[in-house]
């Protein structure tokens, strides 16, 4: 796919996005006491009224506190919930380190598991089939690579899973906490690629609370506060603000 | 917007269901015929000695003609009915169209299909000295009874993200199901003003036309087959117009 200059990777337009509090699990007693009730639904706005752009080549961290909308922000991203109000466009291939080893099956060999993995991310048999030797070398599990995953250490599972999300290739990169893969060399190997990507000018979308993390690949940052964005800038002047915003609640705003 | 190959997903995720189950079984595919040939052999009991039905030539085979398509469509709803809230960790985590994920767990029981018609006309070539050539139609009859499993599944695999015991209801339906199916008696059985209604429900036509087909050894009847179809491909389409329609409430209320 092309990517026309000029054209923004990730837009936000003024979305909103809240959710139904004690949603989910509803059997029909539920239901019909809705009916019958009509209590309206309790409502938590994840995000209020957030615009941006990120155009390609630029790499953002998102912070701010649990529960600030960090993580709705990437769902929205990656499509997986649709806003409420306005609107999100994505321009690109989009990978996205949150949904790592989705759909790993324990009694699955490796490969086997690479296979159905990259064709979850949208890999074409014909891309599975190039980048399948690359996948394999890059997670360095070597001969296990054909045994079942339930052999396998923990890390092992998540080294296998970043090395297909990274091979996919992808224009714009989502990074959610997740660099706490495997052992020490491996994690250096991981911020190496995530670093190869920023250099090869693509899209870089982050959240971490590791700062040290930030200032290595970021250069600019937004800040979500309950669902609003507190500021958005370089990365530098908005991590300083947020520390200093902090510091006075560090007590109960750590966790 | 998830831009992958539909038919190379469809495809892993079909054959990862077929080796999860069966790699884990001494017997494999054996299993498959376990379950058709016990029910065989419970019906052919009762209705040999106990409501006597000696009318019925060849009756294993006349079972199994009834059997194996209402199996296939009991186990197929019902893992398709429960397949989105099963498979949540994906719904939550993969941006992949959730269409696949209905169809893929209905296609991933024709596996087991597959097995159980090899036993069918095994018992046909040998019940009727050979095969015929009215077996031309069974790709298609199968086919039909296919796409109107992965309409429903589309359906109630939808309604159960948002009220969880639809899939008791389901289990009901298929109860209700194996008694207005023909699945042990004949078609012929049936008073005239209600086989329109026969006529009209893909699983009775299945079993109407299979029986033709593998049973006598003639094709089956040009308007039952022509329903089949309408019927067929509409709950296909309202299926995936339901579902599409919900998808993106998937998330919040799984």
């Amino acid at each position: 796919m092309s990517i026309s200059d000029g054209q923004p990777a990730i837009v936000f337009h003024e979305v909103w996005k809240s959710f139904a509090r004690h949603a989910g699990q509803l059997l029909i007693r539920d239901r019909l006491l809705q009916l019958v009730r009509s209590t309206p639904h309790e409502k938590f706005h994840a995000l209020r009224e957030i615009s941006f752009a990120i155009h390609h080549g630029e790499s953002v961290a998102v912070i701010g506190h649990n529960g600030a909308g960090k993580s709705t922000l990437l769902n929205l991203t990656t499509n997986l919930c649709r806003p409420d109000r306005g609107h999100v466009e994505v321009h690109g291939r989009i990978a996205a380190l949150l949904d790592l080893g989705a759909g790993f099956h324990p009694d699955l060999t490796g490969a086997e598991n690479v296979r159905t993995n990259a064709a979850l991310l949208g890999l074409s048999r014909r891309e599975v089939r190039d980048k399948f030797d690359e996948m394999v070398a890059f997670s360095e599990i070597g001969d296990f690579i054909n045994e079942p995953l339930r052999t396998y250490s923990s890390g092992m599972v998540m080294r296998l899973a970043f090395s297909v999300a990274v091979c996919v290739d992808p224009d714009i990169l989502i990074i959610d906490e997740v660099l706490g893969v495997g052992d020490m060399a491996f994690f250096a190997k991981c911020q190496e690629r995530i670093m190869q990507f920023r250099h090869a000018g693509k899209t870089i979308l982050c959240v971490s609370h590791s700062t040290a993390t930030l200032k290595d690949l970021c250069n600019r940052a937004i800040w979500l506060d309950h669902g609003r964005m507190i500021d958005d800038g370089p990365l530098a002047r908005v991590v300083d603000a947020y520390k200093s915003a902090m510091s006075p609640h560090a007590a109960y705003s750590a966790g | 917007m998830w831009r992958g190959d539909y038919l190379y997903l469809i495809e892993n995720l079909v054959v990862k269901d077929f080796k999860i189950r069966y790699r884990n079984m001494s017997l494999g595919v054996l299993w498959s015929l376990l379950n058709p040939l016990v029910m065989m052999a419970v019906y052919f009991f009762v209705f040999t000695n106990i409501f006597k039905n000696d009318n019925t030539p060849k009756f294993p085979l006349f079972l199994l003609c009834g059997i194996i398509p209402f199996n296939f469509f009991t186990v197929a709803w019902g893992t398709g009915t429960t397949s989105i809230v099963d498979n949540a960790g994906l719904i939550k985590r993969v941006p992949v169209p959730r269409e696949v994920i209905p169809i893929t767990t209905v296609l991933s029981c024709c596996i087991h299909l597959l097995v159980q018609v090899a036993l069918l006309l095994t018992v046909a070539m040998i019940s009727h000295r050979g095969a015929n050539v009215q077996w031309l139609w069974l790709p298609v009859l199968w086919a039909l009874e296919v796409v109107f499993v992965c309409g429903l599944a589309l359906l109630t695999s939808a309604l159960n993200v948002f009220i969880r015991d639809t899939r008791y209801v389901v289990e009901s339906a298929t109860w209700v199901l194996l008694f207005l199916v023909p699945v042990f008696y004949d078609f012929a059985m049936i008073p005239d003003q209600y086989r329109t209604i026969y006529d009209l429900n893909p699983v009775a036509a299945t079993v109407i036309s299979l029986r033709r087909i593998v049973y006598l050894a003639q094709p089956p009847v040009a308007t039952t087959m022509l329903k089949l179809v309408g019927v067929s491909f509409s709950v296909f389409l309202i299926g995936l117009l339901v579902f599409h329609r919900v998808k993106p409430m998937f998330y919040e209320h799984i």
